[in-house]
């Protein structure tokens, strides 16, 4: 990983505050993003971690504070418009078509790419299929690269568990995005898989330089791949910095493992 | 015409430079590479080489799978005259020490990053391998290490020297002679350090066009090379045989895509190990257990068709009119689609070999219509001494000795050989070497056999591994292990199994149940299990496996030379049998020795009378980490048979 370069703030959120209503899902969240690294959101159950991704992928709209990517500010946002920025992101809990092959589930990551109307993609011929076979290479590049050439053609819902959790990540790799936001890549894994999938994020951010934001339970998994970790708990920012920073911030270790009151 | 592997490329090149000669999937597409290409890229790779200071008669390592460019590395190293030597590319890094430092190889050619690892890992115990070059970059670029580069590089460096002296390369292939050494295998042996064998471009060429007129191989035959190219048997099929007869060589995408390319493909010339068509036939049975109602109907009966008419179509015997129709109908429901699943579509030939075949496997693949025959022969013999003709296939003989062989059966029952393919010698090893090459020119096989008296050859067992029964009621019975080993193995419930009872009043045997079918058996009992260790312990199983024992003791009773080595009593092993733990050769060929001195305490136990024992085993992972497996395992006898009296 000596090539690497971190690099100037690519994702900046200042002052973040979410509610639903009355409850207070995050309350003034600020972190920065640099570009080619590797970020992670952890913090207990409830704590704002999946609430945050959302406001950045443009799921939510936060109802104070900014976030700008890439020097450019926006206060409302659509998720089409987040895709089209460059930020993709996998899901807690798999939003794969189920009955589809992983070959067209990957596929759908081009979506944004493809130009020709519903009309010519459906009679598949002349422009149609020009632009499939160029889309098709690149999902190629995807399937080599995270090794599930055997699975091209069986369909997602048949797959185990870990596998399709490579497929999400494959989806959203084909999209080229400059960043990546993974909601619990390693949720419900075993060992063998959580090397692998550790693996395959270490490597799209050397290999492609995509800046990673995760949010991951596994803290051993955390501290070894990230750069920097933010801490949230109840919806508050309570620790940022180096894995060995937010392993000695007193605030984090109480959240994380409670205190004598 | 004597020739070399080289001079029968530029012969192919040069007579049809457009003509496919392999093929690799990669990006989801079969990408060719044509003679014409195949024969730049191997002058761009041997001037690379010689640049780099490979001289002639020295060494390369060449580890990797089927990649059209390691292919060409072997052609390029014996283009300059020196000697590839394969090794198996899913080998612990030790056992790459010893090959290494053998033949002072101080170059590598290697395919991934994987392979790369071991090797830098080596650097201490081999200093002198000062260069590795590898195929695919993945993982490598930041790679710093004195001497290692990737082919690319290699390649562009031959570019410029073969631009500079353009006649270099055709003067070298010219001055390689057919005697000359082609390639060296190093044997794994089941006891002992590895032993390399010696051939030269003759011995090989010879036996591969030997096997390529027998079968009337073309250069239209497409084949898939998927096997270890470091084995002399994927060597001589997937190398030798292509060179010869310059048909299609094709490589799968990677190892877990075998099953789909093969589907793709559909080769028309087919050699795999039994373990191999074994493994098919069970995804075949788990899939038909699956299967509704009226396909298991229809599977059923057209297979029991087959089974009683399918083997004499194929033997050419006449059948009656109905048996034609109904085999036809089978042909169109099910032996036609399931041949497709296969990829056995278009199989003219195919061979197993390395292990006996068991006769229900055998006949399977026959009675669908795939024209699987045996052949015999050993790393030394450059495979080829005997083959199945076309119309004479049986499962328990491995044919007929072919063009250029003789065979003789030496007093003590051992098979001696006689061929042009036979090795020069094993490396650096006169004494190993005199062992198995008498002055006369025969090798010993090591094999017991005998010619049967159609002149077909069947084998018997090692013959250092038959032994004696000592004591009991069969005292003084002959007691072949493998024999034994290989009528369990012919269930699909039992992978492997190791005989034990040489020098005893009884045989006792460890047990490998097949995960995969046993594991299908016992969730269609709804038998829940936690992993192989645990499935392998339940009672369930052990009475399932101790069916299949009393079956072969039955059968083994009818034998009356073999009905000593009937089983009394057994034991599941709690893990299963594996290379990374020396348990098993690279080949997959029990170590029996090995094994029994692994497990002594489960020995003592079975001749102990012991009805369970505690055992913990170190374990190594693919990743060369070790741990501990351990377990309480039960111990059962089974009934065993008296001997059916001759008789005649």
């Amino acid at each position: 990983m000596a090539t690497r370069k971190i690099g100037e703030v690519i994702l900046d959120v200042k002052n973040i505050s979410l509610r639903f209503g009355g409850v207070k899902a995050l309350t003034d969240i600020s972190f920065d993003v640099r570009e080619h690294e590797v970020r992670a959101i952890i913090g207990p159950n409830g704590a704002g971690k999946s609430s945050m991704l959302n406001c950045i992928n443009g799921v939510y709209a936060p109802q104070e504070g900014s976030i700008s990517f890439r020097g450019k500010t926006f206060s409302h946002m659509n998720s089409r418009q987040v895709a089209e920025m460059g930020v993709a992101r996998t899901f807690q809990n798999l939003a794969l078509f189920k009955g589809m092959s992983v070959l067209d589930n990957i596929m759908t990551g081009r979506n944004l790419k493809m130009k020709c109307n519903l009309l010519q993609q459906a009679i598949r011929w002349g422009a149609a299929e020009r632009e499939e076979t160029t889309q098709r290479q690149h999902v190629e590049r995807v399937i080599d690269f995270l090794e599930i050439q055997p699975y091209r053609k069986t369909p997602v819902g048949k797959m185990p568990y870990g596998l399709q959790k490579r497929v999400d990540l494959g989806r959203a790799l084909a999209m080229d995005p400059q960043v990546l936001l993974l909601d619990e890549p390693m949720a419900g894994m075993n060992v063998e898989e959580k090397q692998d999938m550790s693996r395959f994020i270490l490597d799209v951010n050397d290999e492609f330089g995509t800046t990673i934001v995760l949010i991951e339970h596994d803290m051993s998994v955390v501290m070894d791949i990230s750069d920097r970790v933010v801490v949230l708990d109840y919806g508050k920012k309570i620790g940022d910095g180096t894995p060995q920073d937010v392993r000695a911030n007193p605030d984090v270790i109480s959240a994380y493992l409670g205190t004598n009151h | 015409m004597q020739t070399t592997f080289p001079r029968l490329m530029l012969e192919h090149a040069a007579a049809r430079p457009g003509a496919a000669a392999l093929r690799e999937k990669s990006f989801g597409i079969w990408q060719t590479l044509t003679w014409g290409a195949l024969a730049t890229l191997v002058r761009e790779l041997a001037c690379g080489l010689a640049q780099a200071g490979l001289a002639r008669g020295q060494h390369i390592v060449i580890v990797g799978g089927n990649r059209p460019r390691l292919y060409a590395a072997m052609l390029a190293a014996q283009s300059l005259g020196a000697i590839p030597v394969p090794l198996y590319q899913d080998a612990a890094t030790t056992e790459f020490v010893f090959p290494i430092n053998n033949a002072e190889i101080s170059f590598a050619i290697v395919e991934d990053q994987e392979q790369v690892d071991k090797l830098l890992e080596l650097r201490e115990a081999c200093p002198q391998l000062a260069r590795i070059w590898f195929d695919d970059p993945r993982g490598l670029r930041n790679y710093n290490e004195a001497g290692l580069a990737s082919l690319d590089a290699l390649l562009e460096s031959g570019r410029t020297c073969n631009d500079q002296q353009p006649d270099f390369f055709d003067a070298e292939v010219r001055k390689t002679q057919p005697g000359d050494v082609a390639a060296m295998f190093f044997t794994s042996g089941t006891t002992g350090n590895p032993k390399g064998v010696v051939h030269t471009h003759n011995t090989l060429i010879d036996r591969a066009q030997a096997g390529a007129r027998f079968d009337k191989l073309t250069n239209a035959e497409e084949v898939l090379a998927y096997l270890p190219p470091a084995w002399v048997g994927q060597n001589i099929f997937s190398y030798a045989q292509w060179l010869a007869c310059g048909y299609v060589v094709n490589c799968p995408e990677s190892a877990s895509t075998v099953s789909i390319d093969l589907n793709e493909i559909g080769p028309t010339y087919y050699f795999a190990p039994p373990r191999i068509f074994e493994g098919m036939l069970t995804t075949v049975m788990i899939r038909m257990e699956d299967a509704g109602v009226i396909k298991k109907w229809l599977f059923q009966h057209f297979m029991a068709l087959a089974r009683r008419v399918g083997p004499q179509l194929m033997d050419g015997k006449a059948v009656s009119g109905t048996d034609r129709l109904g085999y036809a109908l089978g042909k169109l429901f099910i032996y036609g689609p399931l041949r497709n699943t296969l990829g056995f579509s278009r199989v003219r030939v195919a061979y197993t070999a390395g292990e006996a075949i068991g006769p229900d496997l055998f006949t399977f693949y026959r009675s669908i219509g795939v024209n699987l025959k045996q052949l015999y022969g050993s790393t030394e013999t450059a495979v080829f001494v005997c083959l199945q003709p076309d119309h004479e296939a049986r499962a328990d003989t491995v044919g007929v000795p072919i063009d250029g062989v003789e065979i003789k059966v030496s007093e003590s029952g051992e098979i001696l050989v006689k061929s042009p393919g036979l090795l020069r010698e094993y490396y650096k090893n006169p004494a190993a070497t005199a062992e198995v090459l008498t002055a006369e020119g025969w090798y010993h096989t090591g094999d017991a056999g005998f010619l049967d008296a159609g002149g077909h050859l069947k084998i018997i067992d090692r013959a250092k591994d038959v032994g004696r029964i000592v004591g009991g009621a069969f005292d003084g019975a002959m007691f072949a292990p493998k024999y034994v080993e290989n009528k369990l193995k012919f269930f699909a419930f039992i992978k492997e199994a190791v005989a034990i009872g040489d020098k005893r009043a009884s045989v006792c045997a460890f047990i490998n149940i097949d995960f995969e079918a046993v594991g299908n058996w016992a969730e269609k009992r709804n038998l829940p299990y936690a992993g192989y260790t645990d499935l392998a312990q339940k009672p369930e199983v052990y009475e399932l496996i101790r069916e299949c024992v009393e079956k072969v003791n039955a059968d083994l009773a009818l034998d009356a030379m073999l009905a000593g080595s009937q089983i009394s009593r057994f034991l599941i092993l709690h893990k299963e049998l594996d290379a990374d733990d020396g348990e098993l050769t690279r080949t997959r060929k029990v170590r029996r020795g090995f094994v029994a001195e692994r497990y002594q305490v489960l020995v003592d136990a079975l001749y102990g009378g012991k009805t369970e024992q505690f055992i913990e085993t170190q374990v190594k992972f693919e990743d060369g980490r070790s741990g501990i497996v351990s377990a309480t395992l039960q111990i059962v006898d089974t009934k065993t048979f008296a001997a059916v009296k001759k008789a005649a």
